[in-house]
């Protein structure tokens, strides 16, 4: 089976203590054939600049209801630029306020998809934007 | 190859876009395998199996963390294999949960797998990523294979140190493991030793690794349980040094707090000075290349056959194959022959 598999890293920042949301994305990217690793609550920024260094993953998606993304997501994407990880694709789900959403596309996240998106939208955005990412290479 | 010279200077980044290529089969993966492969052969490969929930994941990460405060100097490689869904393709990894407490140490690198479709417990491509951190300078390589208890005993053919995880069973008859892979086992696990009934279980094991206790050639890939025997006290012939058996230990542990997790460690090492006394070092190393070649011309066998037969002579063949006309063995020596020789088996009759 020499056929590329999108690896995607899914990661709870912050100290809010609720994965569901983060869980059905899991499930959602695994059901369109990704390989989804899944690392659980109260992760750091440089918990998750890690765990994306040891997994080459292509993609991350940071699960934040804690409110706390202006902190967090511009550090993480710092740490994974400074990893050498450039092409990364990093989205963002959760409840993000209007407001703060030009500022984290800004920061270079991908897209922020907000509570109630279906996640067969997620898996193709960000299964077209690997391919993309990849025909660049 | 810049990548590998990278690699072999220490950049973390690089070994993980080798183990992606090597992963991939793709061709760069492959010169890098080939490349890699005089620097391999030092690291300590031990494998982790039981039955799914056991606490492979959670005693891996304990096992690393004691590893590293034993061997300040010493890096270890984690590679935790979870299943591939049949129906999807894709996967779940997530024994990495259980080992945040790695995240920060420099000389720890976790890689998560999927079987890809591979049965027995590990992907296809697992003995060739514990080749990339071998040549890594990676110490010691544990992999944990995805949650098994039956059939699942591939880890053999890969690790020099085996170590089988069970929980304690409800009752002294009720195991969720099986004879077949307490075989494979060079040390027996019981974890979850906070519940009710670990010395039970223990007691049980210990009688079964004795009843089943393997004699001093190990058999590797084909660990026969034996019917215990008081081996035969031979009268003319001198007295001989035999080489010392390995009998497996089983421990108990509790993976969450470390309870036994020191004693585990040092099993491990008395049974890679074990192996290193008796020969057995080599001759595992030896066996687990053998399988290695072993199966790669298998692949490449099937992958040439696949290149030169068209697909429509084997379905024109198994059509005949399904009205009776033709047995599926002659089926296949035609195949084959066709592979071999490039004549239409249809022409050639
Ligand atoms: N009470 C108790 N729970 C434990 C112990 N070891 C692990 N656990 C728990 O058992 C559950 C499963 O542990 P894992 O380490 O994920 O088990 P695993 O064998 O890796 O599971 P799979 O990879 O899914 O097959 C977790 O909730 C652990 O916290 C132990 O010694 N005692
Ligand atoms: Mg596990």
């Amino acid at each position: 089976m020499t056929e590329k598999k999108i690896r995607v890293l899914i990661a709870k920042p912050g100290l809010d203590g609720h994965d569901r949301g983060a869980k059905v994305v899991a499930r959602a990217l695994r059901d369109d054939g990704m390989e989804v690793i899944y690392t659980g609550l109260r992760q750091t920024p440089e918990m998750i600049s890690e765990a994306a260094l040891q997994e080459d993953v292509d993609v991350i998606g940071l699960s934040i209801l804690s409110g706390a993304h202006n902190a967090l997501v511009p550090q993480i994407i710092r740490k994974v630029r400074e990893n050498g990880q450039n092409e990364v694709i990093i989205f963002v789900g959760g409840i993000i306020p209007e407001d703060d959403i030009q500022g984290l596309l800004d920061a270079g996240v991908f897209k922020i998809y907000g509570p109630g998106t279906d996640t067969r939208q997620v898996s193709r955005e960000i299964r077209e934007a690997v391919q993309a990412a990849t025909l660049v290479d | 190859m810049a990548l590998i010279d990278d690699m072999r200077k220490g950049s973390r980044l690089a070994l993980s876009r080798v183990l992606t290529l090597v992963e991939n089969a793709s061709p760069t993966g492959q010169a890098a395998l080939n490349q890699l492969f005089p620097y391999t052969g030092k690291a300590h490969k031990i494998g982790i199996t039981g039955p799914p929930g056991s606490g492979k994941s959670t005693l891996v990460n304990k096992l690393a963390h004691q590893l590293r405060l034993n061997e300040p100097a010493a890096k270890v490689a984690i590679i935790a294999v979870d299943p591939t869904s049949p129906f999807t393709g894709g996967a779940i990894l997530g024994d990495r949960v259980r080992m945040l407490a790695l995240q920060n140490d420099p000389m720890v690198f976790i890689r998560s797998m999927a079987s890809r479709g591979a049965l027995g417990g590990l992907a296809t491509a697992t003995q060739a990523l514990s080749q990339v951190f071998d040549a890594a300078g990676y110490d010691y390589i544990l992999i944990e294979t995805v949650g098994a208890g039956q059939s699942e005993v591939d880890i053999v053919n890969l690790a020099h140190t085996t170590i089988v995880v069970d929980v304690p069973g409800l009752g002294d008859d009720i195991q969720s493991i099986k004879a077949g892979i307490l075989e494979i086992a060079d040390i027996l696990v019981v974890n979850k030793a906070d519940h009710p009934g670990a010395d039970q279980s223990t007691r049980y094991l210990r009688s079964m690794i004795r009843m089943g206790h393997r004699t001093s050639s190990p058999s590797y890939g084909k660990h026969a349980l034996k019917e215990w025997q008081e081996p035969e006290p031979k009268e003319n012939e001198p007295e001989k040094e035999l080489e010392p058996d390995w009998l497996p230990p089983v421990m108990k542990t509790i993976a969450t707090d470390g309870t036994g997790i020191m004693e585990v460690v040092e099993k491990i090492q008395n049974h890679r000075s074990w192996l290193e006394k008796t020969g057995n070092w080599e001759k595992k190393d030896a066996f687990i290349l053998r399988e290695v070649v072993k199966k790669m011309v298998t692949a490449s066998l099937v992958s040439k056959f696949e290149a030169e037969v068209p697909e429509d002579e084997i379905e024109r063949l198994l059509s005949d194959v399904n009205r009776r006309k033709v047995s599926p063995s002659e089926a296949a020596t035609q195949l084959v022959a066709y592979n071999r020789t490039g004549i239409n088996p249809h022409l050639s009759e």
